[in-house]
């Protein structure tokens, strides 16, 4: 009989082409994302090796970084932007490869559209030039961010050359606080482990709480596995799994879907398999988070006090960096801090979901008057789903308006910047220095914190509205 | 892409104490809409590096004349814990590379950097916590002091006092810095057998 192995390893092992001695393995990706910022200079590399693409139907091309969130109908005011989604079209057309730029129909973020249109799927190895890329995970998928270089590398060869990452099973059991939300789980463990504590490994998440998570908590909860340094994070399929899948538009049908699930449901880790850390966490233990410092590690109860300096992981120097760019101080209470921005979207929380969650909360109340509100569903698929379920009316009547799909001010590579000094809660994924726009301070959070900030004008608990 | 082989380096260094530099500190996100690869090294650490007029910041490190070598610049950067965490943008290593580092030292690499980087022709070294306390320490003293890595022997020293740690890296990427190859050419080779491969999977 074979030793048990963990689930990675049953997907890891699947895709060696070749081990290298004292190398790393010649890795078979089966689906590649790109899209248009880490993009335009691996086909550079392409050309000036006169090399073709090894297989077009493998990779999938969609714009969102650069993409504006207003207007979408209008020529793309930002020339380097234009610039940039005209090299991506140019070159998805070149060489074959699936195109759902600006105004395609199902155009969104990277990250929104794979599992909706049923791209991602169980035991697949995807890759991105996008960190965030750990997010298919969730599929029971082996997926992760690459550099330019390799995104030319699959380009060329459907291959990476990588050396097997260890593996870390993080388990949380035990059911959810009220207004406790996937996000709050996500930043609660990062919080426990620092932003560096899953540096070299890959991550599973495990116990009932991921397993009573929808799909779109679980995308929440692998997209963030980055920010704790783990090259991914992933969850066994399941009948939730299975169920989200089924009728998608390019997930496998009828006799080669029934050939798939037999397989699928073998995707688990087995009794006795080994990991080389093992976490355990209890959800009673979890409160609604926020952070307050610059990486996404520097993250507390909402209800808390920012910590003193000898009580967290960062050194004391770097920690104190961090809160002077914030403008807080050790032992300060987030609660009642003024709020100018609020964001909701992103990879991380621009799910139907979030939505679903924030409008729960402004529903019946209004929008406070000096916070700017910038709602960016994740996908054309979520906008309309917005729109059909009365969210949209939710939101309009308490004062928001939504914008169109794209990436906006997680990275503000568009025009959704926040000014210098500003403080906006922000359901993205980074809080770094000048990440949301030079200057700007984020608190990153839940879509229900942020729909509680945004209604009040204030850093809040969520639990007092509901 | 073709880069310089990388053998034995001896440099002084730039020192940076900071825990968890980020790429959108490397290069922040407004300066990825490039469709080519070339000069980034003016935006390395715009941030840090220049005030909103493009005034030098005096009190960053990379404009403080004590680390600048007339004539021969540094090509070693030292970091603090956890260097190159966030985004998986290679620019980040670009920007690095460009500016004309070709070693990064630090007590903790995050692995999308580290891989970027050794995919660009740049070595990252990571050593001790306390070995890289006594780095800081001896630049500190002694801002010229120089460090030499030195790739086929896996070691990094301190010149002036021998201080010495050896560090890892795979031996195929090693081979590949100390060759300048990378790995595109060692996949080409393999077509056949990577074709014959996908041919086996499911989907």
């Amino acid at each position: 009989m074979s030793s048990p192995k963990t689930l990675f390893d049953k997907v890891w092992d699947a895709h060696v082409v070749r081990h290298i001695e004292d190398g790393p393995d010649v890795f078979f990706i089966d689906r590649h994302f790109i899209h248009e910022v880490t993009s335009p200079v691996a086909f550079l590399g392409l050309e000036s090796r006169h090399v073709p693409v090894m297989f077009s139907g493998r990779t999938f091309a969609t714009a969102d970084h650069n993409t504006p969130t207003m207007n979408q109908h209008l020529p793309v005011a930002d020339p380097l932007s234009a610039n940039q989604l005209a090299a991506l079209e140019r070159n998805a057309t070149k060489y074959g490869i699936s195109h759902w730029g600006l105004g395609h129909i199902k155009n969104g973020i990277v990250h929104v559209v794979g599992p909706e249109n049923g791209i991602t799927l169980p035991g697949m190895t995807i890759v991105c030039g996008d960190s965030h890329t750990s997010t298919h995970g969730a599929f029971g998928a082996i997926a992760f961010g690459i550099g330019t270089s390799e995104v030319e590398m699959v380009l060329a060869t459907q291959c990476i050359m990588q050396p097997k990452p260890k593996k870390m099973r993080i388990t949380v059991n035990g059911t959810l606080n009220k207004a406790v939300l996937p996000k709050d789980v996500i930043l609660y463990i990062i919080a426990q482990i620092s932003a560096s504590g899953a540096t070299g490994y890959f991550v599973e998440y495990a116990g009932d709480v991921f397993e009573n998570m929808s799909m779109e908590g679980r995308m929440t909860v692998c997209n963030m596995s980055i920010e704790m340094g783990a090259r991914g994070g992933m969850i066994a399929p399941d009948q939730t799994t299975l169920d989200y899948l089924k009728g998608r538009e390019l997930a496998p049908k009828g006799e080669q879907w029934a050939k798939l699930v037999p397989y699928w449901q073998s995707l688990k880790t087995d009794e006795g398999a080994t990991f080389d850390v093992d976490l355990t966490y209890n959800a009673a233990d979890i409160e609604p988070q926020i952070t307050y410092g610059t990486n996404p590690g520097l993250g507390t109860g909402v209800t808390q006090q920012i910590p003193q300096a000898d009580a967290v992981k960062d050194g004391a120097a770097s920690y104190k960096k961090s809160l002077q760019y914030m403008g807080f101080a050790e032992n300060e209470t987030m609660i009642g801090k003024p709020v100018d921005f609020v964001f909701l979207g992103s990879c991380t929380n621009g799910r139907i979901e979030d939505f679903r969650a924030f409008a729960s909360i402004v529903k019946g109340r209004q929008k406070a008057d000096h916070v700017t509100a910038w709602l960016v569903p994740g996908s054309h698929i979520v906008e309309r789903q917005i729109q059909e379920e009365g969210i949209l009316d939710v939101l309009t009547q308490a004062g928001f308006q939504l914008r169109q799909p794209g990436c906006s001010a997680c990275l503000a590579m568009n025009e959704d910047k926040i000014p210098a000094g500003k403080y906006a809660v922000s359901t993205s994924n980074r809080n770094f220095e000048g990440r949301q726009g030079p200057g700007a301070r984020t608190l990153l959070a839940s879509p229900l914190v942020a729909a509680a900030a945004a209604v009040t004008g204030v850093v809040t608990d969520p639990r007092q509205l509901i | 892409m073709a880069y310089d082989k990388f053998t034995i380096l001896r440099s002084s260094a730039v020192p940076m104490p900071i825990e968890n530099v980020d790429t959108d500190q490397i290069i922040p996100a407004r300066f990825l809409k490039a469709t080519e690869r070339k000069g980034f090294g003016d935006n390395l650490f715009r941030d840090w590096r220049y005030n909103n007029d493009d005034t030098p910041k005096a009190d960053f490190v990379l404009n403080n004349p004590t680390y600048s070598s007339e004539g021969s610049p540094r090509k070693i950067l030292v970091g603090g814990k956890n260097f190159g965490s966030g985004s998986s943008r290679e620019h980040a290593a670009w920007a690095i590379y460009d500016y004309g580092f070709r070693c990064v030292v630090s007590s903790f690499f995050a692995d999308i950097f580290q891989n970027n980087s050794l995919n660009i022709g740049i070595l990252p070294v990571k050593v001790s916590p306390e070995f890289l306390d006594r780095i800081f320490a001896a630049i500190n003293a002694d801002p010229n002091t120089e460090l030499e890595v030195n790739l086929p022997e896996q070691t990094i020293t301190l010149l002036a006092t021998g201080e010495s740690e050896s560090f890892t890296i795979n031996g195929y990427k090693k081979n590949n810095l100390i060759n300048g190859f990378d790995d595109i050419d060692y996949l080409l080779s393999m077509k056949t057998e990577i074709e014959a491969f996908a041919d086996t999977r499911p989907f």
